[in-house]
């Protein structure tokens, strides 16, 4: 068991961090050039140098890049039509088609923006090189825009995953621990041989739940390492911080789980309602997708997250540098909650013994 | 044949009478694909910003209003100065800044060029890339506007074809993860569970001293959830094209074929957990400390793997939700048969094999 | 092979890894009779019957049970015997007929056979009123015979008890002896494993394993005769303590 607790966790904090990135990169991309002149080339050529775009194929026609793209080997398809050099010398301008492939939506519009940029940088080139005397100069004015990644210049993921990671895993084997563990004694037949000893409820579940309280802060603590020294990821804020708000936060788990633990039978329903929670938590705690971006209903739903607030809550401190006051209503809102949920767990305890 | 008969109904005994884990088993998967179909995005909408504004001239307010007019952005605050940016970051308002040049209008008219910071949260580089480019395209778009007397020259303009998902929506990408995720996790939890719920409760003793085959008590035992697992996919499937009205280009009846194959190795990989797990709490924590993450991560559903480093590319080969969520993709948005994905079908099929032939090797017909 | 005899077993080992669980035993138990298999907790009892049952490789030796080897015929074995574990193990969310017509099920009973069955059984059980009920409602003591009727369902030529009546009440105990006093009677041979010591008593032969090792086998007579004892838990004590 031991093993599953901590190793099976780390090593996915470890392997999954490096999975989670949104960056568009290694696009594989094909062409078609039925112009075959040295424009279409300069173009293709551009395609080629650039670091986003991978595996080029050049197809000799159209259904064999369709059938390509049917079968997943290719996401961008260029096609240059024939007279490409002609049309543009004397008419100009001209079009080119563009294919992708748009089931992942978002990294369809990236792609986009990609294969925009390098058209445009080419039009440059093209302007640069075909300008003729005739041709009057005019000059555009210019927005120039200077972004600034604050916190995290180079864009790096990991220092966004990591932390948010390191959350889901404490979350996790807290919760299906103290989700099982009062069902388990309940299905093996111990919880009564407790229940007839003079302990009290509350010494009982405080002796029940403090194990796991301590396991997830070992497992957070092993995980701020690896994070520092594997990943490299800032911790510009208090630590101290981070645990006082992790040892609260965890206690709002642990009261979830024992609520889930309470109320059912088996150690099969506990475990399905755990899961079911988890994935609603996950999936919905702003780590992988924007909060933001969700409806007004499913927003006030993340309300209702803990998850949501530890992800912020580690963000915060440890990238930004947030002190207490900045994360002030996070840290009441989870307070809040562990006292919530705690109370009800002691209260349905005592309701089903 | 009549012993398996009997043993598959006791089976379903043990399923109805569990009332509540069947009220989990198909409430679940469906409040589940109702959430996430119409909550989770990774688009990027209505996202909170802040405005530095040092010139608070015509041409500056011409552009805020530009951008408040976007459905991507909503302006929450106006602050006097660079030393509040901090701030409001550490804070988490909003996502990013823009900060106007002082004389913004005069050095445009003057010098032809002025310039606008945009400062973005990046301890999320996705949106705070995302939010950059939005922003460059609303300027781009306003200078276009403001300069369209002129007429450009020697210009190549891309048409773009979305194919597949013309609209980009992102519930195509997601729910086919969301019904791989839910098949593969319910699956392989429900088997492990019971198989080793039988070792725990001891009844697994008796059952190897019976004449039955132990080939014959884990099929008997896996042969109801095939049952269960296919209505869960079925009503998924429903959900999606009726309720999110995903297209589905091909073939209903492959679809149905090649579900019924990922379902059948995720209860594979529930025995396989089975046979190494003595209880049922090491069954659970087994299958999901172990699937839950890498299938999400791992499996193209978030995050695409192309992006990913090489290493990792390697390991989600090894995941089989990796290959479903191609050939669902497939099937229901490009509409391809066989012949275009008998290879991701052939490594299901061979990952099943695997995972049976593991088990049966694993599988302890003598305790010891 | 002398057709009396169900079980031969000569120098039956079972290791795990250094530690010798059961230590070259040998004996025979013959057609009808009730064999006591006594010792106390981690003397190596439930391994032994393990392997007797085909649940458990013994490491060497030799073993014959209702005329096949344990070690090559081990799935001939299963058919002709009965097995009811320390562990209650009937399904707690099946009633009392679904339990019986489950197990008569996997033995290969006959349905029409099967509905017998479970007719005598639950007349003769007295648990009527209760045959539609869920097993987990019942009384342990009831479960306990229960589980002990169900392993003969398919009439074995031997059953093996492990220590069937570990929790049980000395009324409910006596009513499970007077069980399987009526099973010898029909013939059926019965291999039982306990550490209650006056139960060795009932027995008609009883073997004590100290430490893996068969340290006497006998007659409760003989053997209280050989110990100068009074009774079996003065024998077994003796032999404990060596």
């Amino acid at each position: 068991m031991l093993p599953i607790i901590f190793v099976l966790p780390l090593l996915q904090l470890v392997i999954l961090s490096n999975a989670a990135t949104f960056e568009v990169k290694n696009i594989k991309f094909g062409y078609i050039d039925n112009d075959h002149t040295s424009t279409s080339r300069a173009l293709v050529e551009r395609f080629n140098a650039s670091t986003y775009f991978n595996v080029i194929t050049d197809f000799p026609s159209e259904a064999l890049a369709s059938s390509a793209m049917l079968k997943g080997e290719v996401d961008v398809v260029l096609e240059i039509p024939q007279y490409f050099e002609h049309d543009l010398q004397n008419e100009k301008h001209n079009r080119l088609g563009v294919t992708i492939n748009a089931i992942d939506g978002a990294a369809a519009g990236v792609m986009n923006v990609y294969v925009s940029q390098i058209i445009q940088r080419f039009n440059q080139h093209v302007k640069v090189d075909l300008l003729q005397p005739s041709d009057q100069q005019i000059q555009v004015s210019n927005i120039d825009t200077i972004p600034l990644f604050w916190y995290n210049e180079t864009l790096n993921y990991k220092t966004f995953m990591v932390p948010g990671i390191l959350v889901l895993l404490v979350t996790m084997i807290t919760l299906f621990l103290s989700g099982m563990n009062i069902v388990r004694e309940k299905e093996i037949g111990t919880l009564e041989q407790i229940n007839v000893t003079p302990i009290k409820k509350s010494q009982f579940i405080i002796g029940k739940l403090f194990p796991f309280w301590v396991i997830g802060m070992g497992l957070l603590t092993i995980g701020l390492i690896i994070a520092k020294l594997i990943f490299n990821v800032p911790m510009v804020g208090s630590l101290p911080l981070m645990y006082v708000y992790t040892s609260i936060y965890i206690l709002v788990v642990l009261g979830i789980g024992l609520f889930i633990s309470n109320f059912t039978e088996t150690q099969q329903q506990a475990m399905f309602i755990a899961w079911f929670f988890t994935v609603i938590f996950i999936l919905m705690s702003g780590l992988f997708t924007p909060i933001e971006s969700m409806p007004k209903w499913a927003q006030i739903i993340t309300e209702f997250n803990p998850i949501k607030y530890f992800v912020e809550v580690m963000r915060m401190v440890m990238l930004k540098g947030s002190g207490v006051t900045d994360i002030l209503p996070q840290l009441l809102k989870t307070l809040l909650y562990a006292l919530i949920m705690n109370g009800l767990a002691v209260w349905s305890y005592k309701k089903t013994t | 044949m009549k012993r398996f008969i009997g043993f598959i109904k006791k089976e379903f005994y043990h399923i109805f009478r569990d009332r509540r884990s069947l009220f989990i088993l198909f409430g679940m998967p469906i409040a589940q694909i109702l959430l996430f179909g119409f909550a989770i995005t990774n688009e990027i909408n209505n996202v909170d910003i802040a405005i530095l504004d040092h010139s608070k001239d015509a041409t500056t307010k011409e552009i805020i209003n530009k951008i408040s007019a976007s459905k991507y952005f909503s302006i929450k605050q106006i602050i006097e100065k660079e030393a509040d940016i901090e701030s409001v970051f550490q804070k988490g308002h909003v996502k990013a800044v823009l900060n106007f040049e002082k004389d913004f209008s005069k050095n445009l008219i003057k010098d032809n060029k002025a310039t606008v910071q945009i400062i973005t949260d990046a301890t999320d580089p996705n949106t705070a890339n995302t939010i950059s480019n939005y922003v460059n395209a609303i300027l781009q778009q306003y200078q276009k506007d403001v300069n369209k007397d002129i007429t450009i020259v020697y210009q190549i303009i891309p048409e773009t074809r979305m194919v597949y998902n013309p609209e980009l929506k992102s519930v195509y990408m997601f729910v086919p993860g969301v019904m791989t995720i839910i098949l593969m996790l319910v699956s392989a939890m429900m088997t492990s569970i019971s198989i080793t719920r039988e070792k725990e409760l001891g009844t697994m003793e008796i059952l190897l001293v019976s004449p039955l085959k132990p080939f014959q008590v884990i099929i008997g035992k896996v042969f109801p959830y095939i049952f269960l697992s296919i209505i869960n996919a079925v009503v998924i499937v429903m959900l999606s094209i009726f309720i999110f009205k995903m297209p589905v280009e091909g073939s209903l009846f492959l679809l149905a074929l090649e579900s019924i194959l990922f379902i059948i190795s995720a209860l594979a990989l529930g025995i396989l957990i089975s046979t190494i797990s003595a209880t049922q709490q090491t069954a659970m924590m087994i299958s999901l400390m172990g699937l839950m993450l890498p299938v999400i991560l791992l499996s193209g559903f978030i995050f695409p793997i192309s992006s990913m480093p090489l290493p990792l590319q390697v390991i989600s080969n090894i995941i089989p939700a990796k290959w479903f969520i191609i050939i669902i993709k497939g099937i229901m948005l490009k509409g391809v048969g066989i012949q275009f994905i008998w290879k991701e079908t052939l490594i299901l099929l061979g990952m099943t094999v695997l995972f049976i032939a593991l088990s049966v090797k694993k599988y302890k017909i003598r305790l010891e | 092979m002398n057709n009396n005899k169900v079980i031969q077993v000569e120098g039956l080992t079972k290791m795990f890894g250094d530690f010798t669980a059961v230590n070259a035993i040998t004996f025979d138990v013959e057609k009808g009779e009730i064999f006591g298999f006594l010792g106390a907790n981690g003397a190596g009892k439930t391994t032994a019957m393990k392997m007797l049952i085909g649940i458990s490789n013994p490491t060497s030796g030799n073993a014959n049970v209702a005329g096949f080897d344990v070690f090559t015929n081990a799935e001939d074995i299963k058919k002709n015997i009965g097995y009811m574990s320390q562990k209650f193990a009937l399904y707690d969310d099946l009633t009392v007929r679904e339990n019986i017509t489950f197990f008569g099920g996997i033995y290969g009973l006959s349905r029409k056979r099967i509905k017998e069955k479970s007719d005598a059984l639950i007349e003769e059980l007295g648990l009527q009123n209760v045959a539609n009920k869920l097993v987990g409602a019942l009384p342990l003591g009831w479960k306990q015979k229960l589980s002990f009727s169900v392993s003969l369902i398919h009439d074995p030529k031997i059953v093996f008890l492990d220590e069937p009546t570990g929790g049980v009440d000395p009324i409910t105990r006596r009513q499970f002896w007077e069980l399987i006093y009526k099973a010898a009677n029909q013939g059926t041979t019965v291999f039982v494993t306990t550490h209650y010591m006056d139960e060795a008593e009932y027995c008609d032969r009883v073997s004590i394993m100290v430490n893996g090792k068969i340290e006497a086998l006998d007659t409760p007579k003989k053997l209280k005769e050989q110990f100068k004892a009074e009774n079996m838990n003065d024998v077994f004590l003796k032999l404990a303590r060596g």
